[in-house]
């Protein structure tokens, strides 16, 4: 069982791993949207694995899906925001849209 | 007339002259010529309220010695200063000589002035030196004659200076308000003496305190320093040797205001002032006055002798007359020395107009013959003027009779009251120097005198411009008559050779002396106090005397009568023999001593010794100090501007070197610290989360 709960733990590590090592590197806006969406499931797969696992029972499953809804709110509000930089610089490079003022 | 309404009127005759001051001054343009005949008419109100007030006082107040005001002024202190105003018999004659012959200078001025461009300007003038003289005249108090004293000098400084686009003009006002003043630094400190000892200005009250035993500072010396310091602002008003250099100068104003000041009024004030103080004078300030007076009769009578200029020579004849009557008061003729500033106002202003007169039609004759190189007023100019201004020479030659003391005239009852006084005190004290004087100062005036007469009016016109002058219209002809007239002897004494029984000795008796009689000549001393158990008056034959003195000033009468006439008539002889009948060449006998002649002419040298020592020690004082600023105080600031330069430099070099660096220093470090770690804050939001992440890892690494 143990090895199981491990297992899970492992996959939502490497997932998070992979969504920090895409928030940091990318420098498309998507990009890093996708790569957050990679951290929000890794802590998804870690609240199951508890859930099934761990002891946590309803309440890991009534955490993930908090989670889901939360990142789906939360992706369509960045994508209408990621739009509007489009339109204002015909690109999305997280690095030069510093300048919001202007 | 009650006291009250007569002070009242005196209030009103005071301020009248300034009310046409303020008048004129304030309306030159819109007036013009009407200024003058504003002018002239108030005073002609002031010279008629003046004879209401004299004439009260003399007839309906003869034996009260003051009607007077007092009126708190302030408080310092635990000492009040009071002013006020007062009428004796002294103010309510000289109310009348001031009014009137500022009267009849107005009305000489409104055709004398009539050209100049500043008419109305004159006029204001006028009223003001009326307003001061009149308030020193008034004051019954040393604090208010000293603030009308100041007033005076400043308005006789603008009357002088009255043309100052001359040159002459103006250094002569100048001169005349600086000599002036060194005179009243002395009667400043008198009245300073005076006040903190007496704690008052009155002068009734400081006479009944010195009477009841009070002096400065418990000494007779320190009150014969305060009558001599009182008397030193006399010697610059009244022009006393040696502070007479400014009046002869001051004949650079127009001729009404030689007239106004230098005859009758600002001269007289410091007489004036004698004769008010006379009772605190001790025997030692007596002879001072007396001596001071006497030297100054006889140097300027010298001086008198050989001036060419017409006014000069009457310049200095004022000088010598004012000598008389200050020797008068010095020895104790107190009636004759004030009788003599009385006739003498009237004959001299006389003499002075007539001169204006003379000067006038110089000048109109000048300007018809287009000569503007001669000088109107030299004597060697004119002669003959006696066919062309029959009424100016009338008046002239008898202004000249009475000021020379011939018989039937004003001028020889107060002369020959003074000689006898001189006689008298010259027996009593031993100081025979002092008539001696004064006998030889009479013959001269009247060598002096009829030799300007006989130069100017007599003979041949020396000139042209004499030839072509005639006599003036009624404005300039009147004042002269009238003050000619007032020369009469029969305006002061029935008896044409004795005043004492006249109404004018009558009314200004001798005055008492309060003076402690240690301090004072034993002659002096009222008999009652010598004589105890005594009446007040001893009487002698028909007659009272007051002390000793005017006893044997009665019995010298005769004797000084006779030397007196004597010595004029030969005054006079002489001179028509050398000017009338020339048969002594006068340029021979000054030739013969040249000396002399030199020593007179140029006016004994007091102008060059001032020049000399009082200005020269000046400037020379200047430039030392301008040598001692330039070369020992600058060169101390300078030197102590150079150390501190020395010390900036170092200071300097500390800051740039030390401070400086170790602030660059300290700048540096954070500057170069920051330049490293600016390098972690690149901006990138990326970069800031790796960082955040290492860090985290870090800590939990080193937290488990």
């Amino acid at each position: 069982m143990t090895n199981e709960l491990t297992l899970y733990l492992i996959i939502g590590a490497i997932l998070f791993s992979l969504g920090v090592f895409g928030i940091i590197t990318r420098k498309n806006a998507i990009m890093v949207l996708m790569s957050m969406e990679l951290i929000l499931n890794s802590a998804n797969i870690n609240f199951i694995a508890f859930a099934k696992y761990g002891g946590m029972n309803l309440e890991g499953h009534i955490a993930a899906m908090f989670v889901i809804i939360l990142a789906a709110a939360e992706v369509a509000v960045a994508l209408a925001i990621v739009l509007n930089i489009y339109h204002n610089f015909r690109h999305v490079n997280i690095d030069e849209i510093s300048k919001m003022k202007e | 007339m009650s006291h009250d309404l007569l002070l009242k009127i005196s209030v009103v005759i005071l301020f009248l002259p300034l009310l046409s001051f303020l008048i004129i001054v304030f309306n030159q343009k819109r007036l013009g010529k009407a200024a003058g005949i504003i002018g002239t008419s108030i005073l002609g109100i002031d010279l008629v309220l003046a004879a209401i007030v004299a004439f009260n006082k003399f007839v309906v107040y003869p034996n009260e010695a003051i009607i007077q005001w007092k009126f708190h002024w302030f408080s310092l202190g635990n000492r009040t200063i009071d002013l006020g105003l007062g009428v004796d018999n002294l103010a309510a004659m000289m109310l009348i000589v001031v009014t009137l012959i500022s009267f009849l200078v107005h009305l000489f001025s409104t055709e004398y002035m009539s050209e100049d461009k500043r008419f109305p300007r004159f006029f204001s003038y006028l009223g003001i030196f009326t307003f001061s003289m009149l308030g020193i005249v008034l004051a019954n108090n040393l604090l208010n004659m000293y603030i009308f004293w100041e007033l005076v000098g400043l308005s006789s400084y603008l009357l002088i200076g009255f043309w100052y686009e001359k040159d002459s003009a103006s250094n002569a006002s100048k001169k005349a308000f600086i000599t002036n003043r060194v005179g009243d630094l002395g009667f400043f400190a008198g009245i300073m003496i005076a006040f903190f000892t007496f704690n008052t200005f009155m002068f009734d009250e400081i006479f009944s305190q010195i009477r009841s035993g009070v002096l400065p500072f418990e000494s007779g010396t320190i009150l014969t320093a305060m009558g001599i310091l009182l008397f030193a602002g006399a010697i610059g008003k009244s022009a006393q040797f040696p502070l007479h250099v400014w009046l002869p100068d001051a004949m650079e104003g127009p001729t009404p205001v030689s007239a106004l000041i230098h005859a009758a009024t600002m001269v007289a004030a410091g007489v004036y002032l004698t004769a008010k103080i006379f009772p605190v004078f001790t025997a030692d300030a007596l002879t001072f006055v007396a001596y001071t007076g006497a030297f100054t009769a006889f140097m300027a009578a010298t001086i008198g002798i050989t001036q060419n200029d017409f006014k000069r020579v009457l310049a200095y004849s004022t000088v010598s007359q004012l000598g008389f009557m200050v020797m008068s008061l010095g020895v104790g003729a107190y009636t004759y020395g004030f009788f003599h500033l009385v006739t003498h106002a009237w004959f001299k202003a006389c003499l002075f107009l007539a001169s204006g007169s003379v000067i006038h039609a110089m000048h109109h004759a000048m300007h018809k013959l287009h000569d503007h190189h001669s000088d109107p007023q030299d004597i060697r100019n004119m002669g003959g003027l006696r066919k062309t201004m029959p009424k100016t020479y009338l008046t002239f030659l008898f202004a000249t009779i009475a000021i020379s003391g011939v018989p039937l005239t004003s001028g020889f009852l107060s002369k020959d009251g003074i000689l006898a006084g001189t006689l008298a005190f010259g027996n009593l004290s031993g100081h025979w120097l002092i008539p001696a004087m004064a006998f030889i100062s009479a013959g001269m005036t009247a060598f002096y005198m009829f030799r300007l007469t006989i130069v100017s009016f007599f003979g041949d016109f020396k000139t042209e411009i004499a030839s072509k002058t005639h006599e003036n219209n009624t404005q300039i002809v009147l004042p002269l008559v009238v003050l000619a007239i007032l020369s009469l002897w029969v305006f002061y004494s029935f008896n044409p050779i004795d005043a004492s029984s006249g109404w004018f000795a009558k009314a200004f008796k001798p005055v008492e002396t309060v003076v402690p009689a240690e301090y004072q000549f034993d002659f002096m001393m009222p008999y009652h106090d010598a004589h105890a158990t005594e009446s007040t008056e001893v009487s002698h034959g028909s007659h009272s005397y007051l002390n000793k003195f005017e006893e044997e000033l009665h019995h010298q009468h005769y004797t000084a009568m006779f030397l007196s006439l004597a010595i004029a008539g030969f005054g006079i002889l002489l001179s028509f023999i050398f000017y009338y009948y020339k048969k002594v060449d006068p340029d021979k006998v000054a030739n013969s001593i040249k000396p002399l002649y030199l020593l007179s002419y140029n006016k004994w040298y007091i102008d060059e010794i001032y020049q000399k020592t009082f200005i020269g020690g000046t400037i020379l004082l200047t430039k030392l100090m301008f040598w001692i600023d330039t070369y020992i105080i600058d060169g101390a600031v300078n030197g102590v501007a150079f150390i501190w330069r020395i010390f900036g430099t170092f200071v300097g070099k500390f800051d740039n070197g030390v401070v400086d660096g170790l602030v660059n220093l300290s700048g540096g470090v954070v500057g170069f610290s920051g330049s490293i770690v600016r390098k972690l804050q690149t901006g990138r939001v990326q970069t800031y989360l790796l960082l955040s992440i290492i860090g985290v890892i870090l800590l939990l690494w080193w937290l488990f």
